[in-house]
């Protein structure tokens, strides 16, 4: 079971480079849903099977994999917009720096005192990769879209790292976190549409009226 | 000694058909008949017969360009392994000499191409250039990766050592490899989605365009250099893609013929269904293709 | 009992969707508020055991936050009536439901055991904050809300990542990862330190982000600077004493530890420090003065930070001084809101003469700026005097030193703001506004400032007691 495990986590490594490198929202958002179902799947794969367990995979699936892509494609579909035209880093360099950030995810992964049940598993790196793969498309794209993927992502990286913790997390508390991020998303998904409407544009780049003259 | 005669006599004959087949397919998918299997070697008889026309603004590059380019082709298709047969030169580093005796064709090709003067050759030798200095680390990533699972630095032993077993415990880092590799066969080929062989523009295309001015049997060496190219390439592919042995070296010969036929149909199906990348998404996937390479040799690194 | 506490602002959020009439919904929330403060008041005296699983407990530390959550939503939510009332063109329904959401996330941080449910309250606090944030509907205000609601969000994730951490050390030490506070309080001397250090970094960027220390406070200015004064007053008051409560739970976790070097309580210094010294430059010569509040609540979550990271003395001082910067804050937000409504505008180039103009709101502007520099009568002078002069008793004395400074730089730089604002004369061709001071929106911040009069002339003993039970929840036990 642990080796499938493993797969699926390249799997999502290998989502979160493609999600660098596309300039397809649409695309980007069901990249981010496949990876929420994966995020799903996996606890079922470490953990033995109990109730709260179902719930857990139940809640994220439908969660990640469903509900929030489903409020983002509205965002979306609602301020018309196709493409992301201009990343402040090109779609290259971006491509580079994930896969770099994926290298040392790896090298810092090993140096971690980690419990030696986990050490062979591949969620650490894959949690540290995901979270900076976040962090990367949060700073380097101007979409307000794009950003709140970003978000998306680090979460998912969060997300894989408590898997290996899922006692720690009671089915409320993750149900908790869970509505919590949807609403959110929610949020942000109507924030959007207003920027949309009061910019013409959802270029975060705009929004730079607010600072110390 | 039967092993190293099938293997000169395969690569001499066998590479035109892959073409042949790839056109097969694609006729297939478009609903046409298509040209017969066998239309590559018809070409390349018709060329050799003809007279050749060199410019004369050109010098003895340009005349060197094919020879070598075929030249360094057929060197490297002495150091590969076909199926699960050992190459018949082999040695320890000869991983590098097969990487670099490609290196030495493209030179070659470019360097003709610039001779003739002409803007459009000087175009696609820069965009060629360009493109196999971004593919290359490709090859060099997955080269090492498949030398360190099998820790051996021989191109014999380095492809015919993995197993389906073997296959199954690396799952994850082969995946990812035969992915890459397969960008790379397609790109090092100008193939669609990299390069359209077919193509009318000069503007849009990158290999076509360098050997342009080549005419008769020199162009029916660049023909045959290609598909030589594509030939080499492919049984590397398919080496690590599809490490089936039974043991028995003849029927060891048929898989190995009938996965190059598979391969070829495998290509015309994807040229068949993916338009043309615009130039500049080019680079954007074969920096992919490195990264996947990369990851993989992260993977079996860890 | 705390369950009702919490259940009741969703029960009043419920009420508030039902009701259609845009005039009669503003009065749900001063009712829920007068029921909540009683029955926080009447939960301040009992001292209950935890729940039976120790998830649930409304201890010293929980209490005093309790406390001033709701004595500043109390008086936000009468205010809100008088100035909803001003706004009447607008439906009112988000604004009412998402103060009482995040009245009931609030209770809900200070009444959890479990880190993990800590955080989903905290979480709760930042979203149901945004729509408020964005109550004006126009483009300043919106850039605003988005700015917000991604570096908290960021910043919350941040803190998970932390708690996770934290509950990888205690899964290395005994096998069973456990977020429930008094485990990880009993055990804290097993905990695998790296990972501890690790979970400590994350939950102060974390947390730190949402409580506006500097360098993460960027948000801070823009979000208060065009948020309505009531809203403006809740997050200053409201959700920076969550946010400080939770880096107390993570504070509490630390000192258990045993750690020798005492890194957080030195990175709590040093960032409050930062946060001082950020808000003394950023705070002179600022033009918006309701930016210029948002940098003196960076300079206050500074000088908690430091009363918690210099500990002993000055522990007393900072739990004190959450209650005084919650309720001076809400002072100044209310007033400068009601300044701001008056004059249509929140630059000190058209702001003058408030104390002419408006006479009762005025004043109010300027008693709180002469209470939130801790200045004497009022609250916040004792309670920065406590952390100031444990700073020397301990011999910190360059931490000490640099307070006294940053203090008074950011008293000259804020007086060069207020004083021309409410001195003098209103400038000449001020467009007539319609709004008045009436009792509803001058009456709250008015009671609020008689509060931290008699607290800094007479502390009530039954708060004092409850300040040092909390201190002592925080001392190194021996």
């Amino acid at each position: 079971m642990n080796a499938i495990a493993d797969q699926l986590l390249v799997l999502v490594m290998l989502i979160n480079l493609v999600m660098l490198g596309s300039s397809r929202l649409i695309f980007c958002i069901r990249a981010v849903a496949i990876q929420g179902v994966i995020l799903g799947i996996l606890p079922g794969l470490i953990h033995p099977f109990s109730g709260h367990l179902a719930a857990i995979t139940a809640g994220i699936i439908l969660a990640k994999g469903v509900v929030i892509p489903t409020l983002i494609i509205g965002a979306v579909k609602k301020a018309h917009i196709r493409r992301e035209v201009e990343p402040y880093l090109g779609f290259v360099p971006t491509l580079l720096l994930g896969a770099l950030f994926t290298a040392l995810s790896f090298v810092f992964a090993d140096k971690l005192p980690l419990a030696p049940e986990h050490r062979d598993l591949l969620f650490v790196p894959a949690s540290i990769a995901t979270l900076l793969t976040g962090f990367l498309l949060l700073t380097t794209r101007s979409k307000a879209i794009s950003q709140v993927i970003g978000y998306l992502v680090l979460e998912n990286g969060i997300f894989i790292f408590g898997m290996l913790l899922t006692e720690a997390l009671p089915t409320m508390v993750e149900a908790g976190a869970l509505l919590d991020l949807l609403v959110g998303i929610f949020v942000m998904g109507i924030v959007i549409n207003h920027i949309s409407r009061e910019f013409s544009s959802i270029d975060t780049s705009r929004l730079r009226a607010l600072k110390e003259e | 000694m039967t092993d190293i005669i099938i293997h000169c006599a395969l690569t001499l004959l066998f590479p035109p058909l892959l073409l042949g087949i790839i056109g097969k397919t694609k006729a297939a998918f478009a609903g046409r008949v298509g040209a017969p299997f066998l239309q590559p070697y018809y070409d390349l008889i018709k060329l050799v017969r003809k007279g050749s026309v060199f410019s004369e603004t050109t010098t003895w590059v340009f005349r060197a360009g094919p020879v070598v380019t075929l030249s360094a082709t057929l060197v490297a298709a002495l150091l590969i392994p076909l199926g699960r047969h050992a190459a018949p030169v082999s040695f320890n580093g000869d991983l590098i000499l097969f990487a670099y005796l490609f290196g030495l064709a493209r030179f070659f090709t470019t360097i003709a191409a610039l001779d003739t003067g002409s803007s459009f050759e000087g175009m696609g030798a820069a965009r060629e250039v360009t493109f196999s200095c971004l593919a290359e680390p490709t090859l060099f990533i997955a080269l090492i990766t498949l030398a360190r699972t099998s820790g051996s630095l021989s191109l014999s032993t380095i492809l015919t050592h993995t197993t389906p077993a073997g296959w199954l415990a690396t799952g994850a880092s082969m995946l990812l490899l035969i992915g890459a590799l397969f960008i790379i066969l397609l790109a090092e080929n100008c193939r669609i989605p990299f390069d359209d062989p077919t193509t009318h523009l000069e503007l849009t295309m990158i290999h076509e365009v360098m050997v342009l001015d080549h005419s008769g049997p020199a162009f029916g060496m660049i023909l045959y250099g290609a598909a030589l190219k594509l030939f080499v390439l492919g049984a590397l592919f398919a080496n690590v893609a599809i490490p089936l042995a039974t043991g028995n070296a003849l029927v060891d010969w048929v898989i190995f013929v009938v996965t190059m036929a598979a391969l070829a149909v495998a290509i015309g199906v994807v040229e068949s269904v993916m338009a043309r990348l615009r130039l500049v998404r080019i680079p954007q996937l074969l920096v992919g293709s490195t990264i996947l390479a990369a990851f993989s040799m992260l993977l079996v690194l860890r | 009992m705390l369950f009702t506490l919490v259940l009741l602002p969703l029960l009043g959020a419920i009420i508030a969707l039902i009701v259609p009439d845009n005039r009669l919904r503003p009065l749900i929330l001063p009712v829920v508020a007068t029921a909540h403060t009683v029955l926080t008041i009447l939960l301040l005296g009992s001292d209950r055991a935890p729940s039976p699983e120790g998830w649930i407990w409304l201890d010293p530390l929980g209490q005093i936050t309790l406390l001033s959550i709701s004595l500043l939503f109390i008086v936000c939510a009468w205010y809100a009536v008088g100035y909803l009332a001003y706004r009447r063109e607008r439906s009112n329904r988000v604004m009412c439901i998402c103060l009482l959401i995040c009245l009931s996330a609030m209770t809900s941080v200070t009444i959890a055991q479990h880190l993990g449910m800590l955080w989903v309250a905290v979480e709760a606090t930042t979203v149901s904050m945004a729509p408020l944030i964005y109550f004006n509907r126009n483009a300043r205000s919106i850039e605003a809300t988005w700015k917000y609601l991604l570096i908290c969000s960021v910043g919350i994730a941040l803190a998970l990542l932390g708690l996770l951490f934290l509950a990888y050390s205690t899964y290395l030490a005994h096998h069973e990862a456990t977020l429930l506070l008094g485990q990880l309080l009993a055990t804290a001397r097993e905990l695998n330190p790296a990972w501890l250090h690790a979970a400590a970094i994350f939950l102060l960027v974390g947390f730190g982000s949402k409580m506006g220390l500097a360098p993460l406070h960027t948000w801070k200015p823009d979000a208060y600077g065009e948020a309505p004064g009531l809203v403006g007053a809740l997050l200053s008051g409201g959700l920076v004493n969550c946010a400080f409560l939770a880096i107390v739970r993570v504070y509490q976790v630390c000192l258990a530890s045993g750690a020798e070097d005492r890194f957080f309580q030195q990175a709590l210094v040093g960032m409050g420090l930062v946060s001082m010294a950020f808000a003394a430059v950023f705070m002179a010569r600022q033009a918006d003065f309701k930016r210029m509040l948002a940098y003196s609540s960076v300079e206050h979550v500074g000088i908690l930070a430091i009363g918690l990271g210099l500990g002993r003395g000055a522990l007393f001082g900072a739990l004190f001084h959450l209650i005084n910067n919650g309720l001076t804050k809400g002072v100044l937000f209310l007033s400068s809101g009601n300044i701001h409504r008056s004059y249509n505008n929140k630059t000190t180039d058209v702001v003058k003469g408030a104390l002419t103009r408006l006479p009762w709101s005025g004043g109010l502007f300027l008693a709180g700026f002469i209470a939130v520099t801790g200045s004497p009568p009022f609250s916040p002078f004792i309670s920065e005097y406590a952390i100031v002069s444990s700073a020397f008793i301990d011999g910190r004395h360059l931490v000490g030193a640099l307070f006294l400074v940053f203090l008074a730089i950011i008293f000259i730089g804020m007086a060069l703001t207020v004083l021309p604002m409410v001195m003098g004369a209103p400038p000449d061709g001020l467009e007539p506004t319609d709004y008045r001071d009436r009792l509803l929106t001058v009456g709250p911040p008015l009671l609020l400032m008689g509060v931290i009069l008699v607290m800094g002339i007479w502390p009530p003993p039954f708060l004092v007691s409850l300040l040092h039970n909390g201190a002592a929840m925080l001392e190194v036990q021996p």
